[in-house]
């Protein structure tokens, strides 16, 4: 009961700290602004850009997770905040658990939010925008749970920022594979795939991230 | 409490064979020179590191106060509090009455980071209070302190004594309450260390 409460109360908090500094909206903004310069930079050919933007806002979806890999752990391991919470009983795992959730509470919706939008100037309409949409849904769990790794990994390094994209980037191409994958004709099993990739790397990141929190510790 | 406990910290020994007690309603104090393990003991009994060698045993509810804030800085004290006092299942009356304690009372509504480092050093006194433990693990927490404060701290240590809690601090500054026990730790010789 206890630990059910300071998870809720943790995930509370960072959600509401999130929304409230504006960081949230910084990935939304970066998404926007890559869709709209993509169709100035090839034209405004309507056939190409259906054929393309599913890509291009599934790249601009990963490379905007990278965006809040810095803040994502190291102000509270520095603040002394998972040291109080490790003194209070509630393990390195549960707290990796509780940003894993809070993380994709703020940046998940928003990114869906701002794909829609965006699928608008790329001329993504029907059936491929509810592709889009479903494939960022599924995939958007995994994208925050590869942050926190990630951010847990590299927190207390300098250039952890850098360092951080750089590592993020390879472990993300199977999402991205899938992801842009699932917008061709015969898409449904690399939604299929996506959505078990995306279950394998939530259901890890707990344990890898809270093992990287025990390590930086010690 | 800590039975032959021994520390490691970056390949150096930094204490070992370390044994003492405390009863309820006891407090001690721990002192040595810097770099020799104050802290690193404190963090251990926490359950932040793990010993190296020999075994301890805590009370169910330990705080620790140490040199971090583990507070929002953009936040007021009073709302940065509660995040600590709900996972604590505290309610606001109580939250009131840490403030009270550490002398913060009047600052419930600024934010964090515009205060001193007495005020600093205050607040991590308050949440520390807000906690409710058992055992207190304090380290260096009169810093900062003016001695008005101090007298505050030591008004506040000892209800906590009174009330049958325990209390480990490391403090160069004289502290103004009894201790039960003192343990001086001595930095260990370098060729032992290497050892």
């Amino acid at each position: 009961m206890f630990v059910i409460r300071a998870i809720a109360t943790i995930i509370w908090r960072d959600v509401r700290q999130s929304y409230a500094s504006g960081g949230t909206w910084l990935p939304v903004i970066f998404y926007l602004s890559a869709a709209t310069l993509f169709p100035f930079a090839v034209g405004p050919d309507r056939e190409l850009l259906l054929q393309t933007g599913g890509g291009i806002l599934w790249i601009a979806a990963l490379l905007a997770t990278l965006l809040p890999l810095d803040r994502l752990i190291q102000p509270d391991l520095e603040n002394g905040v998972y040291d109080q919470l490790i003194v209070r009983g509630i393990s390195d795992e549960m707290i990796a658990a509780a940003r894993l959730v809070s993380h994709w509470l703020s940046f998940g919706p928003p990114l869906l939010f701002a794909a829609f939008l965006a699928s608008g100037l790329m001329g993504l309409e029907g059936t491929p925008l509810s592709i889009l949409l479903a494939s960022l849904a599924i995939a958007t769990p995994a994208l925050a749970g590869l942050a926190v790794m990630i951010a847990a990994l590299t927190a207390g390094l300098k250039g952890a920022g850098a360092l951080g994209g750089l590592l993020l980037v390879p472990l993300a191409i199977p999402l991205l594979i899938f992801g842009a994958g699932s917008l061709s004709a015969q898409g449904g099993s690399a939604l299929l795939f996506l959505a078990a990739i995306s279950l394998l790397l939530v259901a890890i990141t707990p344990f890898a991230a809270g093992a990287a929190l025990r390590a930086i510790r010690e | 409490m800590a039975e032959a406990l021994g520390c490691v910290r970056g390949g150096r020994i930094l204490f070992r064979g370390l044994s003492f007690a405390l009863a309820p309603g006891q407090a001690g104090l721990l002192t040595g020179p810097n770099g020799v393990g104050k802290s690193s003991l404190l963090r251990l009994l926490a359950g932040l590191l793990q010993p190296s060698a020999g075994s301890y045993e805590t009370p169910q509810t330990n705080a620790l106060c140490d040199d971090r804030l583990a507070l929002d800085e953009h936040l007021p004290l009073e709302q940065a509090l509660r995040f600590w006092a709900r996972l604590d299942g505290k309610d606001e009356t109580q939250t009131a009455s840490a403030m009270a304690r550490a002398g913060l009372a009047h600052l419930a509504e600024v934010p964090v980071r515009y205060f001193s480092t007495g005020q600093r050093q205050r607040a991590r006194l308050a949440r520390t209070y807000l906690a409710d433990a058992r055992l207190w693990l304090l380290d260096e927490p009169a810093n900062g302190l003016d001695t008005d404060s101090v007298d505050q701290l030591g008004a506040a240590l000892q209800s906590h004594l009174d009330d049958g809690g325990i209390i480990l601090a490391a403090s160069h500054i004289p502290l103004p309450i009894a201790f039960d026990i003192a343990l001086q730790l001595q930095p260990l010789e370098e060729l032992e260390a290497c050892l």
